[in-house]
């Protein structure tokens, strides 16, 4: 015997239920209800429920679509409803009628233009909210300056603990090994036309301008950058920021300006050590690869590159820091309340902070270019 | 109640590291009642249960649930119990990325095969019964009220249609009128689902109006349990203070005048 059977009496459809109405079955119950309820269209129902054996709420749910879909506005008769199962009914077909219907999902057919208007001003909208960072970090540092009481010392200390001391031995290994790479390169294919000295003038020059900054702050901007997104963003989802604001205290002073000052103090120091990292990678591969002595390597060195490279180099640091700091702190402010959306800002924050270094970069070349440097 | 108890925990030890919070704990639950557990703030309740529901090991005891023993039961034979009881946390613990609607359909999702459709009406109905209004299904844990979160995490908890829920202070933080809804909510399904409920509060009205058993837990052991008339009759000077203190005693009086 089917769980759902009917039969037309007259005008009437008599609906015989049997078995289990429980969710494990609700598969192979849901067809049979949607059919009853085509053929029960325009006429009256006598449900006979004697046979049920169990019930829970999913059966409760399907019945409630039997009864109610069937025939707007004539009456489902039920009986044979076993006693204890009437409570469940009864409570099922209360919320039932007061629940709405969800309001179906607005479908555009120009979704692909719609995001592509939204994502221009998104872009937009970032611009503006670096710049209120920007001045909302100016305003609290002059603040403090103005008032050096409120400077806070062990606060920047620990930052610059975490961002600069704790970040030393994996940018040394990083950068030694890129200042290898580079100059095993240069040796390989300059040798070809009887170059292969030239080599160390191509690891001195491009390591102090251009990829002892550039990779630390990508290192920076992965490591400490994402850090800050996420513990901003968690205290702003435990609502820490707002306990801040109620005792009259800046969360920008408090939380953002330590940290992006740290930022600021730590990222020329650590390219100047990953820069001589690095000459340190590309001389021992000149001595081992390029069978250059160590005392040649640095002889050439002194008269491949000058103060000038170093300084255009390091004094890319703060700037990119700056960038790193702005776009963690204000990435990480904007998380809402889900751990999907810390997530998501944390990727954001690291993306984008590191385009903009490069970004950054490419800017600080042409002008480097113009005024000669 | 000569049946054989749903949940039954023998000289339970637990505690962290030079702390033990339950020291030879014996309780037993019923079939089809609503327990409440009564014990002082930081008293070891929400350890009890998740000691119970497995989220926290035991250091001596046993506990046995559907009459199935974890320590020797099989995987399956656990992860079938899983499906048969559900938890409402102190702090809800709604999944922040899922709005109010997916996070009760998450566990039907997971457990059973049904159709989109019915899916989301079983949702829409269970968040109807614990009274949250179709506009709000749509939100997000972090744009509810207090209240509302308990109530989610509720229909939450009862989306598979268990025999058995654990709530842990469902009322806490509610304001009277919300708490009573809440009672009477709890009493309903109990009726209605034919629950098993195992409820720690605070709540003396929760006490009074729907717990069938009440338990109090003080220094590692339940040291009475039985209907209300024997909890008001325990000498015990933790127990008095805390049914007979100065914040209770107008809660008393009324039920003193009602039942005689
Ligand atoms: N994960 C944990 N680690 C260490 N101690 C804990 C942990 N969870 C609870 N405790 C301790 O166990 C005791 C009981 O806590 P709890 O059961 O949460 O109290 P309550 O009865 O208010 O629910 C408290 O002293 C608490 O500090
Ligand atoms: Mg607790």
């Amino acid at each position: 015997m089917q769980p759902l059977e009917s039969a037309a009496s007259g005008r009437d459809l008599d609906i015989t239920l049997s078995g289990s109405w429980t969710a494990p079955h609700a598969r192979v119950l849901e067809p049979l209800v949607e059919a009853a309820v085509r053929e029960a269209r325009g006429r009256g129902v006598r449900l006979d429920m004697h046979a049920v054996t169990e019930i829970d709420t999913f059966g409760a749910c399907l019945l409630e679509r039997l009864a109610r879909g069937s025939s707007p506005g004539i009456e489902t008769q039920a009986f044979g409803v076993p006693e204890r199962m009437r409570g469940l009914l009864a409570e099922v077909g209360r919320v039932g009628r007061e629940a709405q219907p969800l309001p179906p999902k607005k479908k555009s057919s120009f979704a692909g233009i719609e995001s592509i208007g939204r994502a221009t001003v998104d872009a937009g909208r970032d611009l503006v909210v670096f710049v209120e960072m920007l001045g909302e970090l100016s305003d609290a540092l002059l603040r403090v300056l103005r008032d050096p009481r409120r400077l806070r010392p062990i606060s920047i200390v620990y930052q610059l603990d975490r961002v600069g001391l704790q970040a030393i031995p994996i940018i040394f290994l990083i950068t030694f090994l890129i200042g290898g790479i580079i100059s095993q390169q240069g040796i390989f294919h300059f040798r070809r036309f009887g170059a292969g000295d030239y080599a160390v003038d191509l690891v001195g020059i491009l390591v102090l301008r251009e990829i002892g900054v550039l990779i630390v702050a990508i290192m920076v901007a992965g490591r400490s950058g994402s850090s800050y997104t996420a513990e901003l963003g968690s205290m702003k989802m435990r609502e820490e920021i707002d306990a801040l604001y109620t005792m009259g205290l800046d969360p920008v002073e408090v939380l953002l300006l330590p940290r992006v000052v740290a930022l600021i103090c730590a990222l020329p120091a650590l390219t100047f050590f990953g820069s001589i990292s690095a000459l340190f990678g590309g001389g021992l591969v000149e001595w081992l690869y390029g069978g250059m002595s160590p005392a040649i390597y640095v002889e050439r060195l002194k008269d491949a590159v000058s103060v000038t490279h170093f300084e255009v180099g390091i004094i890319k640091a703060p700037f990119m820091a700056l960038v790193i700091g702005i776009v963690a702190c204000s990435e990480g402010l904007r998380v809402k309340g889900s751990a999907e959306s810390l997530g998501l800002q944390t990727t954001t924050s690291v993306v984008k902070s590191i385009f903009l270094v490069v970004v950054l970069d490419g800017l600080f070349a042409m002008f480097f270019a113009g005024i000669g440097m | 109640m000569n049946a054989e108890p749903l949940i039954s925990v023998r000289d339970l030890v637990v505690g962290f590291a030079d702390q033990i919070v339950l020291d030879h704990l014996s309780l037993d639950v019923h079939r089809g009642e609503i327990l409440g557990l009564v014990g002082a703030s930081g008293g070891g309740k929400s350890v009890l249960l998740r000691s119970i529901i497995g989220l926290l090991a035991k250091q001596d005891g046993k506990i046995s649930l559907f009459s199935i023993d974890r320590d020797t039961a099989t995987q399956e034979t656990t992860r079938s119990i899983e499906r048969r009881w559900g938890v409402l946390f102190q702090q809800g613990a709604l999944f922040s990325s899922l709005n109010t609607r997916q996070n009760v359909e998450f566990p039907m999702r997971e457990y059973l095969r049904l159709s989109e459709k019915l899916r989301e009406e079983v949702a829409l109905i269970k968040l109807g019964m614990v009274g949250i209004s179709s506009e709000d299904t749509g939100k997000f844990p972090a744009e509810l009220s207090g209240g509302m979160t308990k109530r989610a995490a509720l229909a939450r908890a009862l989306a598979l249609d268990p025999e058995l829920v654990f709530l842990d202070e469902p009322t806490s933080g509610l304001d009277p009128i919300a708490a009573g809804d809440f009672d009477a909510l709890i009493q309903t399904l109990q009726q209605t689902l034919g629950l098993t409920v195992f409820m720690v509060t605070h709540d003396l009205d929760s006490l009074y109006a729907v717990c069938d058993r009440i338990a109090v837990l003080v220094g590692g052991k339940i040291i009475v349990q039985g209907p209300i008339e024997t909890i008001l009759a325990c000498e015990h000077p933790w127990v008095k203070a805390y049914f007979r203190g100065k914040r209770t005693r107008e809660t008393t009086r009324t039920l003193g005048q009602t039942t005689h």
